[in-house]
């Protein structure tokens, strides 16, 4: 049976499109992915992919022309097929103007984990629009199936197979995108601590676990370096020390950790075997040299804190902890640990993770440097900063976007107060 | 363990076979004096005699109806046929006696008898000497049906057949006889029925059998490998009964399926796999199951044009691509 060729939403705001030019004939040969025609949005120019390969039989919006999101502009099929008898949307008569629109950068398109699933990132560009209510769904049988497991309501999920069918990896995207949207924030009640979540070990986790695993064994570990300008961050100590409070580089840090954790709370997660256990508490170690070694004291509830109170409590459990008085559940479990050599004079190295923490960040000395800005060579504060992640539950651009968050937080640090 | 031909395989398991039950014979077409048409009983009639390596006439009604007699009457024959487009003649004896018999004497008589030769295309032998029969058969109750692709599964196979207690039908490949793989020696026994995961993968699985597990599925995924996509070879080896429990475990780790076959897809076997996973398995799917078999053709003469009849790598590529939605 042909299938039809629907305009895809190319944008978040794109209602309707021109479509400028096909780059196939009716009759031409079409594969999976091939360009099929150019289309004009309320924003760029995009190219409409092939989600089927099979034969062009059909163009039903000329170019020229303009469609709404959905609107059938073409059908693909075997040689011969008839086409069906549906109701076609009338395209629209006159290109409508687009709507004011605030234009936004180009979203950038989530890069995909290390070679682990090379999939293309065009599904962001061929995925249909989420279906109006009363239209059918299209669904993947196990698409529908990991939607119920997960929660996931099918009809705000874009579907990127043939038709918009919805297929796995729709919902694999669905599952990682909250963490992009909107933070899923557990305060602290005063006294209380929120119990992690327990959540289950998706295949393709699982997979990503088992190969990993057997390259590294213990803990995949994979690395990200950062460089952050530290300018704005060294005028908050100023500003502390003019009120007579001593805070350091290293606390800003931490607290800034806090945050960009809470912000990405994939981050916040112990690999347990056979499920993942999502933290709700935010935990911050602090890795302390002691004499015959080091340890790592949690700064607990590290986002819900002042820089104040971090900067009093680091140095407490310091101190206690080069006496050997800490208690146990002052250095055991917690979110994620910095270590900081930069006292050192290290420039950048690559921490061991902590576990059973996911992630580890360590981060070098701030030192001035000429950098470019605005092709000017300026001199900056610069520090580096490599995440070690768990890639059992961290993948590449999930690290990543924590770090981008991390580096936004210490460079405008006017953030951390809020 | 040994490495050798898929051809000596079936030997060692024909010269076991018999040198361990005396109710074991082999007869057919030139099987005797002349080692068989593709060398598969080489050495047998020395070793046994020619009261239990059988030269026929050219006649497959009328020995295949032999043997069918002679298992009912509790002998253990194994019929070569020279290959299986000659056993169409021999149809009415292997479907109306041989897989009824048990069931229309109310289980007084039984009939354990091994149907074997090769099945499938050989190359540039046209249309009536290239045909991949195996669904005709898996289509009658009674029967069992088995198609090892390599040497080592003929071996197990075969010895199995023979042991099994009703009739079986054994298809080689002609291209096959001089594959060479590791073959266990001595006793080597396959369960019927139990099917093999040739390469372990996550993305994909693709089910298949005979010939094309070498000669098109393994080479396919290799390459497929190469572009990041993981595939899991499944090989049925017995089509009949089949290891529904081996498909459903493997699509329930891929998710998604092709399924590849030498055989015409109208009415194929392809066709029975992909209705066991579309009723079964339906709720681990993420994609309609994909099959590649030949085309709706009869087979051409032609080099070129036979090759473009039978499944290949790039047509194994292209469905698996597009389970994947690629």
């Amino acid at each position: 049976m042909p299938i039809a060729i629907q305009l895809p939403a190319l944008s978040p705001t794109m209602s309707e499109g021109r479509i400028t030019k096909w780059l196939k004939k009716e009759g031409d040969k079409v594969n999976s992915g091939d360009g099929l025609a150019e289309c004009e949005t309320d924003k760029s120019n995009l190219e409409i992919e092939a989600t089927d390969g099979g034969t062009l039989l059909k163009i039903v919006v000329p170019a020229g022309s303009t469609s709404p999101v959905g609107g059938v502009i073409g059908w693909i099929g075997k040689p011969g097929e008839a086409i069906p008898e549906v109701p076609v949307p009338a395209p629209a008569a006159a290109p409508a103007v687009a709507a004011p629109v605030a234009v936004a950068a180009p979203k950038p398109v989530a890069p995909v984990a290390a070679a682990l699933v090379p999939s293309k990132p065009k599904p962001a560009v061929v995925a249909a629009a989420p279906v109006a209510s009363g239209e059918r769904l299209r669904v993947s049988p196990l698409a529908r199936k990991m939607a119920e497991t997960q929660g996931i309501d099918l009809g705000s999920v874009p579907g990127s197979g043939p038709n918009g069918r919805i297929v796995k990896r729709d919902i694999e995207q669905a599952m990682v995108a909250p963490a992009a949207k909107g933070p899923a924030v557990f305060r602290a009640t005063p006294g209380v601590r929120a119990a992690p979540e327990m959540l289950p070990v998706t295949t393709m986790r699982k997979v990503i676990a088992q190969r990993l695993t057997e390259v590294k064994p213990g803990v995949p570990h994979f690395y990200l370096t950062i460089d952050v300008e530290m300018d704005q961050a060294l005028k908050i100590r100023e500003e502390a020390r003019a009120q007579d409070l001593k805070v350091s580089v290293n606390d800003i840090i931490v607290k800034a950790t806090a945050m960009a954790v809470r912000k990405f709370p994939r981050i916040n997660q112990v690999f347990a075997g056979d499920h993942i256990e999502q933290l709700r508490t935010v935990d911050v170690g602090v890795a302390v040299a002691i004499e015959d070694g080091l340890i790592t004291p949690l700064i607990k509830d590290a986002d819900q804190k002042g820089l104040a109170e971090i900067a009093a409590e680091i140095r407490e459990l310091a101190e206690r902890a080069k006496r050997k008085a800490l208690k146990p559940e002052e250095y055991t479990g917690g979110s994620i640990t910095v270590s900081n050599l930069g006292m050192f004079g290290i420039d950048t190295f690559i921490a061991v993770i902590n576990p059973p923490q996911a992630a580890i960040l360590a981060v070098g000395r701030v030192e001035p440097k000429v950098v470019v800005r605005n092709d000017q060579m300026v001199i900056r504060q610069m520090m580096s900063i490599t995440l070690s992640g768990d890639h059992r539950v961290i993948d590449g651009a999930v690290g990543a976007q924590y770090l981008q968050e991390l580096r936004t937080l210490l460079e405008h640090p006017l953030r951390l107060v809020f | 363990m040994a490495e050798i031909a898929y051809r000596e395989a079936l030997n060692q398991a024909l010269a076991e076979e018999m040198a361990r039950d005396p109710r074991v014979f082999l007869m057919g077409e030139e099987v005797a004096r002349y080692d068989g048409a593709y060398k598969v009983s080489k050495g047998l009639l020395e070793k046994f005699g020619s009261a239990r390596v059988v030269d026929s006439p050219i006649s497959e009604l009328g020995f295949g109806g032999l043997g069918v007699g002679a298992a009912i009457a509790g002998l253990r024959p194994v019929i070569e046929m020279m290959t299986w487009n000659f056993a169409i003649l021999a149809m009415d004896q292997i479907v109306n006696s041989a897989a009824k018999i048990r069931h229309m004497s109310g289980g007084q008589l039984r009939c354990p008898i091994v149907f074997r030769g090769p099945n499938g295309a050989g190359g540039r032998l046209s249309s009536q000497h290239s045909q991949a029969l195996e669904a005709n058969y898996a289509h009658f109750p009674g029967l069992k049906v088995i198609a090892p692709g390599t040497p080592a599964d003929a071996k197990g196979l075969l010895k199995s057949a023979i042991r099994d207690e009703n009739p079986v039908i054994f298809m080689e490949g002609e291209l096959l006889y001089g594959v060479k793989g590791e073959v266990p020696d001595g006793e080597y026994l396959i369960p019927i029925g139990k099917a093999d995961v040739k390469r372990e993968g996550t993305d994909v699985t693709i089910v298949t059998w005979s010939r094309m597990v070498t000669a098109v599925v393994l080479p396919a995924a290799e390459q497929l490998a190469q572009q990041g996509i993981s595939v899991e070879v499944l090989d049925l080896r017995t089509l009949k009964p089949m290891d529904e429990a081996a498909i459903a475990a493997s699509v329930k780790k891929t998710n998604r399926v092709v399924v590849v076959e030498e055989g015409w897809g109208y009415a194929g076997f392809g066709g029975h796999v992909a209705d066991f996973i579309n009723r079964e398995c339906f709720d681990d799917l993420d994609a309609p199951v994909g099959r590649v078999h030949g085309l709706d053709v009869n087979m051409a003469y032609a080099e070129n044009l036979e090759r473009l009849i039978q499944p290949s790598i790039p047509r194994v590529v292209e469905a698996v691509t597009q389970v994947l939605y690629r």
